[in-house]
Order: C-alpha cells, then sequence, then structure tokens
C-alpha cells in the first residue's frame, strides 16, 4: 500500500514534466508578441529590448525552457507580463478562490446527489423519483453560464436575496487571510458576519457549477444502487431482519459507490476547467479569469501556470481516487 | 401449537401477461425438532414458499389469494412490516443458496453478523444474555462476543481473527458457515434453508449437512430445508414434503414416502437418482409421466 503510494507520486513527476515542455513549446509557437502587447504601441525600440531581456526572451527556447524549469521546482513560475507580478503570487491569489467555487459546487454535488439516487432507486417510478429525473435531465442538459444568468434574474435582480456577484462586497474587509478560502478564513477568525457573506456570495455561482455533476452523480449512484438492490446478500439481510435504513445507507451504498466515485473524480477536472464561464458572469475572482486575461493578452508563464496548477490538481485527485476504490471495495489490492 | 402451520395458502404473481397464481392451496405443519425437506423440480413453488413464510414476496407483484401462515399461532400474512422484522433474524432465520452471493462483498464478515445480532439483540437481549433493558453499550459487546462465539460454533478455526476477513478471503465451504451462523445468531425457531448445499462440492456438503443438523438438534428447532437433492432428504430429514406445478402432492415421515411412493409424480422422481449401478444412457428423466394426470 505505501509502496503502491510513493509509486503512484513518483509517476507524476515524469507526467508533469512533459506536460510542462508541451506547453512551454506551445506557448511559444503561438504568433504573438506578448511584450509589444505590454510595452504599448507608443513604445521605443530600445524600451521593447529591455523588456524581452528582463522577461528571458531574448534566449534561446532550450534555455528559456531550462530556465522556466528550475524555477518551477524553486516555485519562481516566471513572472506575468500583464500583472507585471510573478505568477506563483498571482496563483496563490485566485486558486483558492476557485478552489472553494469547485469544492462548495462538489460539496453540494455529493451531498444531494448520493442520497436522491439511493432514495430515487428505492422508490423508482414514484413522484420523487420522476421530479429529481426530470430536473436532472435540464440539470444536464443546461448550460452553466445560462443557468447562472437565470439564477442572478431571479434571486439577485427579483427577489433580492443574494448578491448579483463577487466573492465579497467591495466596500467590506474579507476575513483574515489564512487559507486564502474565505468561508474558512471567516470560521478560524471567529468572523460570523464575514462567513455569513461569503455563503451568500458563494451560493449562486456553486449552485450553478453544481446542477451538472449533482443531476451525472445522481443518475449513476440510481443505477448501481438497482442493481445492488437486486443482489443476493441484499435478500439475506432482509431475511435476517436488518432495517431498511441500515441496508441501504450502510451495506448497499458503500457497494453503489464505486461507479460513482469515478464520476465524482471526472467532475473535479470538469468543474476546475470550467470556471471559466462560471466565473465570467459571477465575476469571480478566480483561476477562470485570470487565465482568460492572460490567453487575450498573450502572456505566456500565467497560461503555462494555471495549466499546471489545474494539472497537478487533477493527478492527485486521480490518485485519490484510486485509493479511495480500496475502502469501497476490499478485493481491490495495491500492487 | 404448531410452530408453523401453513393453511391452504395461495399466492399469485402480476406479470406484463396479467396474475397468474403459483402456490395452490399449500398446507404444512412443522413442529419442533421436525427437519421437513421440501423438493421439487426447478419452478415448482418450493423458494416461493419459503420466501413467503418470511415475508419476503414484495407486493406487488406477490399477492396472497387464500390461506393463512401461522407461526406459534399468529397469523404472518396479517402481520406488518414492523413486526415481520422482529421476527426475522431472532425467531425465523434464514440461509439461501450460493454462499459467494449472500455475503456483502464490501464488509468484513464480523460487520454483518455483529449487526444481525444486534438487530436480534434489541429484539430479546436475553439472545445475548442480557437482562432486558441492557444499555446500547453492552448489546454492542454482547454482540462481538456472540459473533465470535457463533463462528467458532459453526467450526471456523480461529474466529476471533477470522471475523475481521472479507468474503472473498473465505472459501465457499467457510462462506456457507458464516451465512449458518448468522441465521442462528439470533436462536431462532424456525429455520428456512433454501438449498443450502447446492453451490458446494460434495465433500463440503456432508459438513454442512451434519453442521446443520447438529445445531438442529442441540436446539430443538423446526427446520424447512428446501431442495431438489433426494440424497440430502434421506440423509437428514424427519420428513418431506414433494412439491409439483405449485401444489404439495405428497407428504408425510421420509421412511415412508421415499420407501413407499403414492404418487406417481414422487415414484417418477425417486426413479430419476441415477444410482452406482446405472448403465450408461440409462439415466431417466420426468419426461416420460403424464403432467396432466399427475396433477
Amino acid at each position: 500500500m505505501l509502496f503502491y503510494f510513493i509509486r503512484r507520486v513518483a509517476m507524476l513527476v515524469p507526467m508533469l514534466l512533459g506536460l510542462s515542455l508541451l506547453l512551454f513549446v506551445v506557448a511559444r509557437l503561438l504568433p504573438g508578441d506578448p511584450v509589444g502587447l505590454a510595452a504599448g504601441p507608443n513604445a521605443t525600440p530600445e524600451l521593447i529590448e529591455r523588456l524581452r531581456a528582463e522577461f528571458g526572451l531574448d534566449q534561446s527556447l532550450p534555455m528559456q525552457y531550462w530556465t522556466y524549469l528550475t524555477g518551477l521546482v524553486q516555485g519562481d513560475w516566471g513572472q506575468s507580463v500583464f500583472t507585471r507580478r510573478p505568477v506563483f503570487e498571482d496563483l496563490m491569489t485566485y486558486l483558492p478562490a476557485t478552489l472553494e467555487l469547485v469544492i462548495a459546487a462538489l460539496v453540494i454535488a455529493i451531498v444531494l446527489g448520493i442520497p436522491l439516487g439511493l432514495l430515487t432507486a428505492v422508490y423508482r417510478n414514484g413522484v420523487l423519483d420522476y421530479v429529481t429525473r426530470t430536473v436532472a435531465l435540464g440539470g444536464i442538459a443546461m448550460p452553466r453560464f445560462f443557468l447562472g444568468l437565470l439564477l442572478q434574474l431571479g434571486f439577485a435582480a427579483w427577489l433580492g436575496w443574494l448578491p448579483l456577484a463577487g466573492r465579497f462586497p467591495l466596500i467590506g474587509f474579507p476575513p483574515e487571510h489564512v487559507t486564502g478560502f474565505y468561508t474558512v478564513d471567516a470560521v478560524l477568525s471567529g468572523d460570523w458576519e464575514g462567513l455569513r457573506l461569503a455563503l451568500a456570495h458563494l451560493a449562486m455561482p456553486a449552485f450553478a457549477m453544481s446542477l451538472s455533476p449533482l443531476a451525472t452523480i445522481m443518475r449513476m449512484m440510481r443505477a448501481s444502487t438497482i442493481e445492488v438492490l437486486q443482489q443476493d446478500y441484499v435478500l439475506t439481510e432482509r431475511a435476517l431482519g436488518l432495517s431498511s435504513r441500515l441496508i441501504l445507507f450502510k451495506y448497499v451504498l458503500k457497494n453503489a459507490m464505486t461507479s460513482t466515485l469515478t464520476i465524482i473524480g471526472l467532475y473535479v477536472s470538469w468543474l476546475l476547467g470550467g470556471t471559466v464561464l462560471v466565473e465570467t458572469v459571477f465575476d469571480w475572482p478566480g483561476l477562470g479569469l485570470y487565465a482568460t486575461q492572460a490567453i487575450l493578452t498573450q502572456d505566456f508563464m500565467p497560461v503555462i501556470g494555471v495549466t499546471m496548477v489545474i494539472a497537478m490538481i487533477y493527478l492527485v485527485t486521480m490518485l485519490l481516487v484510486d485509493l479511495l476504490y480500496g475502502v469501497f471495495n476490499p478485493k481491490v489490492r495495491y500492487s | 401449537m404448531a410452530l408453523l402451520d401453513i393453511e391452504n395458502l395461495g399466492l399469485a404473481m402480476t406479470s406484463f401477461e396479467g396474475e397468474t397464481q403459483i402456490l395452490h392451496g399449500i398446507d404444512l405443519t412443522i413442529e419442533r425438532g421436525e427437519i421437513w425437506g421440501m423438493v421439487g423440480e426447478t419452478g415448482s413453488g418450493k423458494s416461493l414458499t419459503g420466501l413467503s413464510v418470511s415475508r419476503l414476496i414484495p407486493s406487488p407483484p406477490g399477492r396472497y389469494t387464500s390461506g393463512a401462515i401461522r407461526f406459534e399461532g399468529q397469523d404472518l400474512l396479517q402481520a406488518d412490516e414492523p413486526a415481520m422484522r422482529r421476527l426475522r433474524g431472532r425467531r425465523i432465520g434464514m440461509i439461501f443458496q450460493d454462499p459467494t452471493t449472500n455475503l456483502n462483498p464490501a464488509f468484513r464478515v464480523g460487520t454483518q453478523l455483529v449487526d444481525v445480532a444486534l438487530h436480534a439483540g434489541r429484539a430479546d437481549p436475553s439472545v445475548l444474555g442480557l437482562a432486558p433493558g441492557a444499555s446500547a453499550r453492552a448489546l454492542k459487546a454482547a454482540a462481538k462476543a456472540r459473533a465470535v462465539e457463533m463462528l467458532d460454533h459453526v467450526g471456523i478455526t480461529n474466529p476471533a481473527e477470522r471475523i475481521r476477513s472479507y468474503p472473498h478471503e473465505l472459501s465457499g465451504g467457510m462462506k456457507q458457515r458464516v451465512l449458518i451462523a448468522m441465521a442462528m445468531i439470533g436462536k431462532p425457531d424456525l429455520l428456512i434453508a433454501d438449498e443450502p448445499t447446492t453451490a458446494l462440492d460434495v465433500s463440503v456438503q456432508a459438513q454442512i449437512l451434519r453442521l446443520m443438523h447438529a445445531l438442529v438438534h442441540e436446539r430443538d428447532i423446526g427446520v424447512l430445508l428446501i431442495t431438489h437433492n433426494l440424497g440430502v432428504v434421506a440423509q437428514i430429514c424427519t420428513h418431506v414434503a414433494v412439491m409439483f406445478r405449485g401444489r404439495i402432492l405428497e407428504k408425510g415421515p421420509v421412511r415412508a414416502v421415499l420407501k413407499h411412493p403414492s404418487h406417481a409424480y414422487t415414484k417418477a422422481l425417486l426413479d430419476a437418482v441415477p444410482r452406482a449401478h446405472t448403465k450408461r444412457g440409462e439415466l431417466r428423466g420426468l419426461g416420460g409421466i403424464d403432467m396432466e394426470a399427475a396433477e
């Protein structure tokens, strides 16, 4: 088990290396001149030359990659031409915002999706089943940004219950920075008003992002639960008097989780990669907005940085999912 | 009062083609200490009779059209689900055919045993050797101790360690022993065993039958043993009922029925059993008898 874990972690290194090389080459092959964009239309040739040297763009490509790679390991992820700040610092600012959104969306999807899947499997073809299936179909079919717009219209413009956009009121002070997750920081510093504000701002974008994974998790869970309910051991458990609640939420749940777990793992990357739309609609200062801006200004380093971070999170998630398989299915052996 | 008294039981099942009568007026009385073998070909209604006693046939599609199932005088067909649940695992134990599919693969065998013991203990703390009104913690500790004791009792060596095994780490015979332990942990008065040895190889079959026989005698309980193996019936049953197309054709003490079958179908069934001196090509099926006449 420990050996398996170490080997899997070691395998991450060549994967990330390859990815960084690929990204670097693609970014450099793209047409366009970031220095020209950063320096502005009236820049003198001397200024452009100076900026090129400052960003290391006057060196040969292999040399630039080597400089970048050694920097990556040391926490120096290059500099953004646009924000004029180190990419690593930018990432540390924007990543928690995006992670908070993604994790909130996943929590909503899992906490609602799994019990709903179990219950609709038990009461299949009942009222609950039809209602949730219809909503789920809509949830999968409707684009996130459109749902976001509908939510804004309903809860912010008409009802006025929730703030329209943003992560925190512009005039307010966010909770003291510890993790960068406003909700967690608010709890840590005991700032309950801050927690309320952070949650109010989080609610709509998180829900808009959660509907599609929620619908998929629910349908997956429903299908695998129906299958598990037909197994012989469920009959034995019933025949020996165990309560239906114990059978469903303990014995059936664990067996039905394996396939749902795969879906949840895949959704982590789907959500991370897809935050840009929701972040744009809700003006959420996260990785998606940062990456979009970087792409539009042909700012190489942030694009590479964002992609590397998302890839890393994805690879770690996949490792976690593989380890969790062993928890839900004792027949899985790591070797 | 009889332990189990099935009287004129009728069961119908609904399918796309409409309702079909499956069981026609089943009559069967089981006393303590009796081991009833229920034999018949596939689809004759043996298993459905067994499942009916525990009320495990979902409704719909199942519907009881007539009769009563009296367990110590209480009609189970009138009992509601909570009342049935108190009986299951505690007063009525069940064992099914395939040990590999009847244990939950995601849980240690101990977890499943302890949960059944806890259920039985809640219904009646004396099962776990506790006084009425025992605390939840006492119940849990007693259930764990009882699970180990029960594994030992069904002949599993090193039970304290085996209790932590997952089903896939045990052999088929051991799994069936665990399932017998699960069925017997609540000290039931009636055991329904639905083909408990069919999925096991012959030498293990004999061990499991011997174990069941010993447990039955020790506790003086009644058993309904569903099987299509007449050899098994001859070995351990005291009585036998022969089923065909949802009816009991013939029943009585095992010796009388097997030695002097009164019904043509029973005779055909007995003749179909291959013997050591059966020559190649002489194996007899049931096709030769007139099924309509037999009915």
